[in-house]
């Protein structure tokens, strides 16, 4: 390449920065800023009606595991808190897996369909982001709550004398986040299951494999890719859900979304809601990380 | 054959789709294939021998007939328990794993211990010369170390049957060459029967022990390459492998009559006299025997030229002969010939 070429070539290549620098300024600050507030925020003092005190304190990161006696000024260990943190996990762990369960046979089914009627099923798939999640989770109320579709249903066949309890309970927000996040974890999945080579199936029945083996050795080690994004693509908003719990879970059963928005609103406590957020990102981070270094192990042993 | 079976097939019919629409891909097929020898399924596509492979390995079930492997009957067995491996058309290896590891899969699944295992894979790596690749994945492979790969995948859990589909249908032509030799030497050193898929005639007759001609559902000849190429049975095997001129006749007892009036010695009964091209001798015209014809064109092949004749009642023939060197016999379109058979050349077939 000739000097001439070289200075053109960067000449080009500042001109595309030049060029970009404005929507990248503001993709960094649109992105950036929030975060900064909310961390920022999270080391303050909280005001009396919501509003924060300019001073430096670290009780918002204290009060996410600690709540002060009032009446001795004691530290003790919030319950509380823990139980929400706990339900989270273990709520949105749940979701992935039922999502998972469900979604591969799905998943699997559309992906052997013939061409043209592929097209036709994921369409269906995606129907439901078609409404409103408040709504499509109110619909969810009508049918699982104490006198609606379900129970009615169940009650006039007389299978059942007392309707099932559903409403207001986990097992509700458990029910209500499948439903919703189940299209996210259809769509990797077909992604991937589309572009493994159904001769590969023959070839593992070839060498002695049984079903379950082929599926264990052949099928799941090939797709996944598309089962550790449709994982993620679940567990991570799963864990922040915030109207699937309210509507669903009612008043009792929250997950941090829920606490998050209450200490900005009733509580009054917006450092202590800051904190709970910057928390909510550092174990969706870590998550992801233990994620990513698990697929990436997996996939080379020798590495 | 005096041979134990390796493979037998009875009476096999498998129908695609129901009813008057089912399409009988095969159609009554019997065959009994011997232990240690190289096999060949040839026809053009469309003709079932895949289909008879893939019955064989288990992939599809017979609607009627059945498969039986070393003289036991697996027709309702499924293909993880058959004790036959399959080289795939387009290899089907397992991309998320080593070459060593693809080569050691099937003795995993069948429980082996690691010991053995290892063991094996090295021995299946140096017999198709890929130790090098051992720890490499199979996406960094050339087309033809893949199919080695696919071979020694193959071969690993010694079966008793290797089924090849195709296997060199996707390698260019100097690949294929190699491969042929290669596949003749591993059938050869291991022992264990073959059973290969090709629509290739030439890949067919110098790799096979034995040869099934199909077409059309059906088994059309089975026999050794130079039986399926000196006395093919109708037709269809004559013109499928090889070249061959087709002359109408009428049988007399004094030979076939030709409709030119040229009475021919030929063995076999049937109203179609057919000659290779490469068993006709062209003669200056007029002198001795001969059938007279008039050369139509002269095509040059390097080895040898084809040399397109004309009987004189129209029938079109060609001839096969050596190159001249410089100064030798030649052709020019419009010289009149005669043509003479090679003793034994000439066979009658049915239609």
């Amino acid at each position: 390449m000739s000097p001439a070429e070289q200075s053109q070539r960067r000449k080009s290549s500042r001109n595309g920065w030049l060029l970009s620098a404005p929507a990248l300024s503001l993709l960094f600050l649109a992105a950036s800023g929030p975060l900064l507030i909310v961390l920022v925020y999270s080391f303050l003092t909280p005001g009396q009606y919501g509003n924060v005190i300019w001073e430096f304190s670290l009780d918002g990161w204290v009060g996410i595991l600690f709540t002060r006696d009032i009446f001795d000024g004691t530290m003790n260990l919030a319950d509380a808190h823990l139980t929400i943190f706990w339900r989270s996990v273990k709520l949105s762990l749940m979701t992935t897996a039922l999502t998972f369960a469900l979604g591969f046979p799905t998943a699997w089914f559309i992906a052997t369909r013939p061409p043209a009627q592929r097209a036709m099923w994921l369409f269906l798939i995606t129907i439901p982001f078609w409404t409103n999640l408040l709504i499509r989770t109110f619909a969810i109320n009508e049918v699982i709550r104490n006198e609606g579709l379900m129970n009615t249903v169940l009650i006039s066949l007389g299978l059942i004398s007392e309707p099932i309890r559903l409403i207001n309970t986990d097992t509700a927000v458990f029910i209500g986040m499948a439903y919703v996040y189940l299209p996210l974890m259809v769509l990797p999945l077909f992604a991937a299951i589309d572009r493994f080579d159904m001769k590969l199936l023959e070839a593992g029945y070839d060498l002695y494999a049984s079903r379950l083996q082929v599926l264990r050795h052949v099928i799941l080690p090939i797709v996944k890719p598309g089962i550790i994004a449709g994982s993620i693509l679940v567990f991570v908003p799963s864990l922040g859900a915030y109207v699937t719990p309210r509507v669903l879970g009612g008043g009792k059963n929250m997950m941090i979304g829920n606490f998050i928005e209450l200490q900005f609103g009733q509580g009054r406590n917006w450092p202590l809601g800051a904190a709970l957020s910057m928390a909510l990102l550092l174990i969706v981070m870590a998550a992801l990380l233990i994620y990513v270094r698990a697929s990436t192990k997996g996939s080379n042993p020798h590495g | 054959m005096t041979q134990k079976a390796a493979i037998t097939a009875q009476k096999i019919i498998k129908a695609f789709g129901q009813g008057a629409a089912a399409l009988r891909a095969l159609d009554d097929v019997s065959v009994d294939i011997a232990t240690g020898e190289f096999f060949t399924l040839l026809g053009p596509s469309g003709c079932g021998k895949t289909t008879l492979l893939r019955l064989i390995a288990g992939f599809e079930m017979p609607t009627a007939g059945k498969i039986l492997i070393d003289g036991a009957d697996v027709t309702e067995m499924p293909p993880n328990r058959r004790p036959v491996n399959t080289v795939f058309q387009s290899y089907a290896l397992f991309p998320h794993l080593t070459v060593a590891e693809n080569i050691g899969f099937g003795l995993k699944m069948q429980g082996r211990p690691k010991a053995e295992i290892a063991a094996t894979t090295a021995e299946m790596l140096a017999l198709v010369k890929l130790e090098a690749m051992a720890e490499r994945k199979t996406s960094q492979l050339s087309g033809g170390q893949q199919q080695r790969v696919a071979l020694a995948r193959a071969l690993a859990p010694r079966p008793k049957v290797l089924l090849l589909d195709e296997p060199l249908s996707a390698l260019d032509l100097k690949l294929r060459k190699e491969m042929q030799v290669e596949l003749k030497r591993l059938q050869l050193e291991t022992g264990i029967t073959f059973v290969f898929v090709t629509h290739d005639q030439e890949e067919a007759l110098t790799m096979s022990d034995r040869i099934a001609v199909m077409s059309a559902g059906r088994i059309q000849q089975v026999g050794a390459p130079r039986d399926i190429y000196t006395r093919p049975v109708n037709r269809f095997v004559a013109s499928f492998i090889g070249e061959t001129n087709f002359l109408p006749v009428t049988a007399t007892p004094q030979g076939a009559r030709l409709s030119t009036g040229d009475v021919i010695a030929a063995e076999g009964e049937g109203s179609v006299l057919i000659v290779r091209p490469e068993q006709l001798r062209l003669g200056p015209a007029g002198v001795g025997a001969g059938l007279a014809a008039t050369v139509t064109g002269v095509v040059y092949f390097g080895t040898d030229i084809h040399v397109n004749l004309e009987l004189s009642d129209g029938t079109a023939l060609t001839a096969r002969v050596p190159s001249p060197v410089d100064g030798g016999a030649d052709f020019t379109t419009g010289q009149p010939v005669a043509v003479t058979f090679q003793p034994g050349a000439a066979r009658l077939i049915r239609e």
